[in-house]
């Protein structure tokens, strides 16, 4: 075994959290990545020899009410969810990452005021926020991925807060300063790849807050717009023949919950494995 | 007089240590009533430990004890839960360094002080306070009604230290373990509380195993001293003669280390 | 004394700031208000004098005063789509909404409390690991999907309620809570699971504090100095917890109603967006949000009460 392997094993040893939560994940990406490629049926055509028929050899996870193939409309469905998830994690990672360093770094009254900001902000939970927001703009995929995008640089930005203004005043910070690096080259060539400990478990928390946020608008109507459709807006469609097609609504909830499980757990096994370097 | 506490052979493994690294390596000694013992040794040489298994505060999961603790005569290895339980606070108390995060935050100094009472006794609220008060005096605390109300983190740390004392000393033991008492407070304050505990072991012929990594600290105190190196009593007895003619080399480090003007003070 | 009426200070200037800010978001909405009431084929004169009454052309912060004004006195505009005053709509939903999310406060706590000490304090290694497992996985469903298992499960199969029949409060009190109860359960759930997980992590982390070694010095078994020591410190962060999950479970009602057909403010409110009815929308956000400011203000002051440490400040 070489060493790389080896240390992968030790970073997994006795941190269950970690090791299923990547086998979830894992699962799940490989799934949506398929998706893009092939699925079993066309999600969208309908098989109207077979309405609402119950999970079977043919449609492994049965149809729907338009006789169209569960499994693979769970499949593109989960494909938009994350694809949405990533959009609104990239969003407020990147912008979180800028304000949170700048803020971090160089402190002073933009500094109080922009963390006292993003403190009344995450008081709020962001549905609410959505809400009154698309409310204003209307909802759609590319206004849910905006709204939900800026809702979310807060929570990041404060995580990065708060390590670079205790990584400022360290002395590798104070000796790079005195070789003359720039401000710009201490703050992202210098202090950023230390964040990353506490990054990763807040990007995973991240795509676990996403997934159920984009699937909480969509259920209500006011995120992804037919034909185009995620997990959200199937469950929403799965409601109304919760009684006469209940694997529907099973299945896609599961896929959610398949997620958004999936990420806590890694983001629980990182933090763990952050604690146990220390 | 008569002997209250026999240790013979203690030997202590805490199971995530190396298997030849024992934390207590087959000490011997004893304590008559009303003696005081000085315990002292750098850190990590199992004078903690020692006390721990002492007052059962040892976690038997983690650890191997084996050997004997006779206390009055009775096996404290391996023996009742209930009866430890009995002990505690009871026959054997503890002080312990750090009288700020050793004291439960959100509880007032009094219900503290009088725990041991509630525990052990059938005395009701009115006379558990009247006990409380007089041993926050006999603490040589300034107004102890006051002191009874407040909360750990009004009073400071010397406070604080006489109030852990007072609790300890409520029900009257037969024993106390002080496990650095003074480590943690200003070198004024630490001279007060020696002074107290030498008090308190007079009045009630109460024995004190005093532990502390300050040989200084421990000649003030106490008649008899162990030296303690890694789980091993390397040196045992009078603490003038210890002083003055120290046989081992540990010893003498040990010595070496006070600062050379409280050499001279004492 | 003194860091309450601070607390109390910044209640207000938030509760007055949050006000603005909802207050401006609804000012730039697209499109002339007037055009929505008058529709399209009003005459300049028209609009001018409708301007005019409603105040559009006096200063921002006049309005907002006087819009604060009648917000306070509980006078909150007239629905554009059913044209009759705000207040009306919201004075028959409002009752049901309070009451789904004090249910639902009230299952989290009683349940979530006595399972947290439990999990706590579990000696066996693999309850507990078992238990942090099964808690994670019941934290990762979403409110809206355990809601829907629980109307197939107990409305379709077990036929103990019938989904989509709630009962008003008026009709029957006691059939209504009875309805309610499933979809508070539904929003319990996954707060007692994060409960849950608080108070276990806050109990071991206890367990390990210096005090607790006194505690046992002084001959307290285990079972008193958890419950006289351990638990009553554990507690302090999950009573701020739950007291902030007032605001959480206000907010989760709104998807929940979806899910039961619920008559309360967030049914309303996801309708009022899909038909852009501004004034209830504006109306029922600035309720949900000046509850969490308030809920907010109360966790800390309860939290200053719990822990004498914060009272000397």
């Amino acid at each position: 075994m070489d060493s790389k392997t080896k240390a992968k094993k030790k970073f997994f040893k006795g941190n269950a959290f970690l090791y299923i939560g990547f086998v979830i994940t894992a699962a799940m990406l490989a799934m949506i990545i398929v998706s893009f490629f092939w699925t079993p049926f066309n999600p969208t055509e309908m098989d109207t020899a077979a309405k609402m028929a119950g999970p079977s050899s043919v449609h492994l996870l049965g149809t729907d009410n338009l006789g169209r193939d569960i499994l693979s409309r769970i499949m593109k469905g989960a494909g938009t969810t994350f694809l949405i998830s990533v959009c609104v994690v990239a969003i407020g990672c990147v912008c979180g990452i800028i304000i949170g360093s700048l803020c971090g770094y160089f402190g002073g009254i933009a500094d109080a005021i922009l963390t006292r900001v993003c403190d009344t902000i995450t008081a709020f939970p962001a549905i609410l926020l959505a809400l009154v927001i698309i409310s204003i703009t209307g909802g759609g995929t590319m206004n849910v991925i905006i709204v939900l995008g800026i809702l979310f640089i807060p929570s990041f930005a404060r995580i990065v807060r708060s390590e670079y203004a205790r990584c400022r005043n360290l002395n590798y910070i104070e000796s790079a300063r005195l070789m003359g690096a720039s401000s710009f080259r201490i703050i992202f060539v210098h202090i950023l790849p230390n964040t990353m400990a506490v990054l990763l478990p807040a990007i995973t928390i991240g795509f676990n807050n996403a997934v159920l946020s984009e699937a909480s608008m969509s259920f209500l109507g006011i995120g992804v717009k037919p034909p185009a459709a995620s997990l959200g807006s199937m469950l929403r469609d799965a409601q109304t023949y919760l009684r006469n097609t209940p694997w529907y609504a099973i299945s896609t909830g599961i896929a959610i919950a398949l997620l958004i499980l999936g990420f806590s757990l890694l983001s629980e096994g990182l933090q763990q494995a952050a604690r146990r370097e220390e | 007089m008569s002997e209250l506490l026999k240790i013979t052979d203690l030997l202590i493994h805490f199971h995530n240590a190396a298997p030849e690294r024992n934390a207590v390596d087959g000490i011997s000694f004893s304590i008559d009533e009303g003696d005081i013992l000085g315990l002292v040794g750098e850190s990590g040489s199992g004078k903690t430990v020692t006390a721990m298994s002492l007052c059962g505060l040892l976690d038997v999961k983690q650890a191997d004890l084996s050997g004997s603790i006779l206390f009055q005569g009775k096996e404290l290895v391996n023996c009742s839960e209930e009866f430890l339980l009995s002990l505690q606070g009871d026959e054997i108390s503890v002080v312990f360094q750090e009288p700020m995060s050793s004291m439960n935050p959100v509880m007032k100094i009094g219900l503290q002080v009088e725990e041991a009472l509630r525990v052990h006794t059938k005395l009701s609220k009115e006379e558990r306070k009247a006990r409380a008060l007089q041993a926050l005096a006999d603490a040589e605390l300034p107004n102890p009604e006051e002191v009874y109300n407040k909360y750990p983190h009004e009073l400071s740390g010397g406070m604080l230290q006489r109030a852990m004392i007072a609790a300890a000393i409520i029900n009257r033991p037969m024993l106390l373990l002080a496990d650095e008492p003074t480590t943690a407070l200003d070198v004024t304050i630490q001279a007060q509380i020696i002074k107290l505990l030498k008090k308190l072991n007079q009045e009630n012929n109460m024995a004190i195993l005093f532990i502390s990594h300050n040989l200084h600290v421990v000649r003030q105190l106490c008649e008899r001293v162990a030296v303690m190196q890694r789980g091993k009593l390397v040196e045992e007895g009078d603490v003038n003669e210890i002083f003055r003619n120290p046989q081992q080399e540990y010893t003498k480090n040990l010595i070496a280390a006070i600062p050379t003007r409280e050499k001279r003070l004492s | 004394m003194k860091y309450v009426i601070k607390k109390v200070i910044a209640l207000i200037i938030t509760l007055l700031v949050v006000s603005f800010l909802a207050f401006l978001a609804f000012q730039i909405i697209p499109g002339d208000p007037t055009t929505r009431i008058l529709g399209s084929e009003a005459t300049p004169e028209m609009v001018a004098a409708l301007r005019e009454q409603m105040g559009l052309n006096r200063p921002m912060l006049l309005r907002y005063l006087d819009w604060l004004g009648n917000f306070v006195r509980g006078n909150y505009g007239t629905s554009f789509t059913y044209k009759v005053s705000v207040n009306s709509l919201l004075a028959d939903k409002l009752p049901v909404t309070i009451l789904l999310t004090a249910l639902s406060f009230i299952i989290t706590g009683v349940v979530a409390i006595p399972l947290g000490i439990l999990a706590g304090s579990v000696k066996s290694k693999i309850i507990d690991k078992i238990v942090i497992i099964i808690d994670q996985i019941v934290m990762s469903v979403p409110a809206f999907f355990i809601g829907m298992i629980v109307c197939f499960l107990f409305g379709i199969l077990f036929r103990l309620f019938v989904p989509g029949q709630f009962v008003p409060l008026e009709t029957d009190w006691r059939a209504c809570i009875a309805y309610l109860v499933f979809p508070a359960v539904s929003i319990a759930i996954p707060r007692i699971a994060m409960t849950v997980k608080m108070l276990r992590s806050s109990i071991l982390n206890q367990l390990g504090q210096d005090y607790v070694r006194t505690a046992r010095s002084r001959g307290n078994n285990r079972r008193q100095y958890l419950f006289k020591h351990v638990i009553r410190n554990a507690m302090i962060p999950v009573i701020t917890f739950l007291a902030i999950s007032l605001a959480e479970i206000m907010t989760g009602t709104i998807i929940i109603e979806q899910v039961f057909t619920i008559p309360g403010i967030g049914r309303l409110l996801i309708s009022s967006i899909g038909t852009r009815d501004f004034p209830v929308v504006q109306a029922i956000v600035v309720l949900i949000a000046a509850w969490i400011v308030i809920v907010n203000f109360a966790a800390d002051i309860i939290n200053q009460v719990v822990d004498p440490r914060m009272r000397n400040r």
